[in-house]
């Protein structure tokens, strides 16, 4: 037995969806960051999957595997600094009590 | 055979990190649970002989980004004890499992065209040469440089006290 393309495909679908039900129920902002988190390391997965198996001399995955690493380090940085701005204003970090924006 | 054997370790401990991050009560010990997803996510990396990622990943993800999360965490954990759910539990989760459903079943009845030649081995310097070649991708590595520059103003300005 060996490894194929869909072993990593799979892993990376469980952990995308693993992802995708934590940030829509969780209620601290903190986890919610956590969660897309984890959404973006499954794509990551799948991609550099792609890039090894259908084009292994290509590295075109990989090198999108970089710039979704890069966006995801100013997405965290900026989200936590939107966080930290939240809870100076309303004290809290709840994601349900914070719709002052909710129309 | 040994490939074999550490995927499927990496792969369960990756699963189970993850269920820990969304389910366990203790935000902190969710954001420890992460960084362990992150370890495993970089072996996996490995596995697929993506060594630069592997590396790259190890330094974004564990050394920065989760130091970043629990800095968050310990600032903010005064106010919420514990990761409560909200409302929509039950809907989220059956949209959840039919979107893997969905995704593992055309994943699995796609016929992939697999290339017959193995990966490149070393990756960094291919990798190298694919970003900053001629015909590569320079462009949009300046363009992740000035995003990076922003993102850093940006958070500066908003987590400043006033």
């Amino acid at each position: 037995m060996s490894l194929s393309l869909e072993h990593y495909l799979v892993l990376s679908a469980v952990l995308f969806c693993i992802g995708l039900y934590g940030t829509l129920t969780k209620r601290n902002a903190v986890i919610i960051l956590m969660c897309i988190e984890l959404m973006l390391n499954a794509v990551n997965i799948a991609m550099i999957a792609f890039s090894s198996y259908i084009v292994p001399l290509m590295l075109t995955g990989q090198v999108f595997a970089i710039f979704v690493m890069i966006v995801a380090a100013a997405e965290v940085a900026v989200g936590l600094a939107i966080i930290l701005a939240i809870y100076r204003g309303f004290t809290d970090i709840d994601a349900s009590n914070i719709n002052l924006m909710k129309w | 055979m040994g490939l074999v054997i550490a995927f499927w370790i990496m792969a369960v401990v990756t699963v189970v990190a993850a269920l820990g991050v969304v389910f366990l009560r203790n935000v902190f010990r969710a954001s420890l649970s992460l960084i362990v997803c992150f370890i495993t996510v970089a072996g996996i990396y490995i596995t697929l002989s993506a060594d630069f990622l592997a590396a790259a990943q190890i330094l974004v993800y564990v050394g920065a980004i989760s130091v970043l999360i629990i800095l968050a965490i310990m600032m903010t954990r005064d106010v919420q004890r514990g990761s409560p759910a909200n409302r929509m539990k039950l809907p989220v989760f059956i949209v959840a499992v039919i979107l893997l459903g969905i995704m593992i079943y055309t994943m699995t009845g796609t016929p992939w065209q697999i290339a017959s030649e193995s990966p490149l081995a070393p990756t960094t310097a291919p990798l190298a040469v694919k970003l900053f070649s001629k015909g590569g991708f320079v462009l949009p590595v300046e363009i992740a440089a000035v995003l990076l520059l922003a993102a850093i103003l940006g958070a500066i300005v908003i987590a400043r006290e006033k």
